[in-house]
């Protein structure tokens, strides 16, 4: 399935002094790639423990960022003891998969005399929120303001991403606002929550479940319904913290993107279904640029060109996206995958496109720094 | 910012590690510190046990210029964290320092009008509750100074 080339041990001490889970993760990690005789650069994935108590969620990015890592795939495994033996096979997966080719697994910890008594040592906790930076819209609002300045794009480009999010809510019942439209201008007239962004471009947090089974194409095709095949993956994580962005203008989805299409052998332009990860408009604005559906810089002219809707040109998010449907926290990410379920299955009642084949996912994380993007199909 | 300064402020403070504490020592004395790597030659930050451009354990503290340039901006109007809210709206900027890196601060002594993208910027200290923090404010050419 797979070989082990590289390990790494510390030395067990019955108490550290002053170490931190990032440094002994650091070292760990350093010594198995160095007796595998790989570069750091050699190594694109990348499977962590839980931090209870230090880093609540994220993981895995604020390990990469720690170790200047951008890995392809990235996980945490939360098994317990079994999580070392859980890592190996599902490393040996992901390589089988074709979405990495080297992938360093880790575990570590402290033993501190006097553990904190607040928890949450990690570097956002030590050099964002002493600034004042709390919260997500802080990671948005920063990308979106150098995008007006570097590429003169203007609030009403953004505010028309929210308006289609809107339209297209009022055709699905479940959304949390059907029977709530708002156009450009009530978008522009919401609240300035951190400039340059209004409150109507940023999602609702709402409580909710989502929910898919993944099986093998030959079972499905013995299920119920029209199966919906996966036909390209791909996946980036660039960083944690948004001080650390390599770019504020484009993200891991580019390559993610990139990846998923290039394995089904398809483009931007081939997708009857754009289902974008929509937390805040400028996701959108990032994406379809990254998608090279258009010009770096281009997405103001690209949206007010085309027909989001259903019944469009360039459906985007026909459930509302998580603008109009909601955010609930993490499942938010899966709305997109379920509503392009239901269009591939011809099964999207009201909301119906018309020959439904291919849809584009993306689901994006943290201050646009987790990215995963998914090519679905349907016969 | 208005009646309540930013030294008023009972707002979550840093929590230094064995590793972090000479940037936070050195803020507080009124320079901005940064590790650099005597493998590669590159310069660090945030702080770590390894650097990040080659994992060499070898990394050590070094005045930084103070220097830098503005990469974004935002105006904070409802914090995330509500110590914040008597001094909102703030502006939170990341800053391209000189030596390479980029951090987030915040920015001070700059109109709202006045701001865009690639600004010079220097850092100055400011006490936040019980702590320094470095914040930047715009790097005046030499000959306003005459």
């Amino acid at each position: 399935m797979a070989a082990i080339a590289g390990i790494g041990e510390l030395k067990p001490v019955r108490r550290t002094q002053g170490e931190t889970t990032l440094g002994m993760i650091a070292e760990s990690v350093r010594l198995a790639v160095e007796d595998a005789g790989l570069d750091k650069d050699a190594i694109d994935g990348l499977l962590v423990g839980p931090q209870v108590g230090e880093t609540p969620q994220h993981v895995p990015a604020t390990v990469a960022e720690y170790l200047g890592m951008q890995p392809r795939m990235a996980n945490v495994v939360d098994l317990g003891g079994a999580s070392g033996a859980g890592m190996v096979w599902r490393a040996a997966a992901a390589i089988s998969a074709g979405m990495c080719e080297a992938v360093v697994c880790v575990l570590a910890n402290t033993r501190e005399e006097e553990p904190l008594r607040s928890p949450n040592r990690n570097p956002i906790r030590e050099f964002d929120v002493p600034f004042g930076a709390s919260g997500a819209n802080i990671s948005y609002a920063l990308p979106m303001q150098r995008h007006m300045d570097e590429y003169g794009s203007r609030p009403e480009d953004f505010a028309r991403i929210a308006a289609w999010a809107r339209h297209n809510a009022q055709f699905n019942p479940m959304a949390i606002f059907h029977g709530q439209p708002a156009g450009v201008e009530e978008v522009l007239a919401s609240p300035i929550i951190a400039s340059p962004l209004h409150l109507y471009e940023i999602v609702m947090p709402v409580a909710g479940g989502e929910a898919v089974v993944v099986v093998s194409p030959e079972r499905a095709r013995g299920l119920k319904h029209t199966p919906v095949y996966l036909l390209g993956a791909g996946e980036k994580i660039t960083h944690r913290a948004i001080s650390q962005a390599p770019s504020l203008t484009s993200g891991p989805l580019r390559a993610a993107m990139a990846q998923a299409m290039a394995q089904a052998g398809v483009t931007a332009a081939d997708m009857n279904l754009l289902s974008l990860y929509d937390c805040y408009t400028i996701m959108v604005a990032l994406t379809l640029e990254d998608a090279g559906l258009c010009r770096p810089g281009g997405f103001g002219r690209w949206v007010a060109e085309h027909n989001l809707g259903f019944d469009g040109d360039y459906p985007v998010n026909t459930h509302g996206g998580q603008l109009g449907f909601g955010q609930p926290d993490l499942a938010g990410g899966m709305t997109h995958i379920v509503e392009a379920v239901r269009q591939l299955r011809h099964s999207a009642a009201g909301r119906q496109i018309p020959n439904a084949r291919l849809a584009l996912v993306t689901g994006n994380g943290a201050t646009v720094s987790e990215a995963t993007a998914l090519v679905l199909g349907a016969d | 910012m208005q009646a309540t300064t930013l030294s008023d402020l009972k707002v979550p403070a840093p929590i230094p590690t064995r590793v972090s504490r000479p940037f936070w020592d050195a803020a507080r004395e009124g320079r901005l510190c940064l590790q650099k790597c005597e493998a590669c030659a590159r310069w660090v930050f945030y702080p770590r046990s390894h650097c990040p451009h080659c994992w060499s354990p070898r990394l050590a503290w070094h005045e930084a210029s103070g220097k830098g340039v503005l990469q974004s901006y935002t105006a904070i109007h409802r914090p995330g964290h509500p110590a914040w809210n008597a001094v909102a709206p703030y502006t939170v900027a990341i800053v391209a320092l000189q030596e390479g890196p980029t951090m987030l601060s915040l920015l001070v002594d700059i109109d709202q009008d006045e701001m865009r993208v690639r600004l010079p910027l220097a850092v100055r200290f400011v006490r936040v509750g019980d702590f320094t923090l470095p914040v930047f404010g715009l790097d005046k050419p030499l000959e306003k100074l005459k």
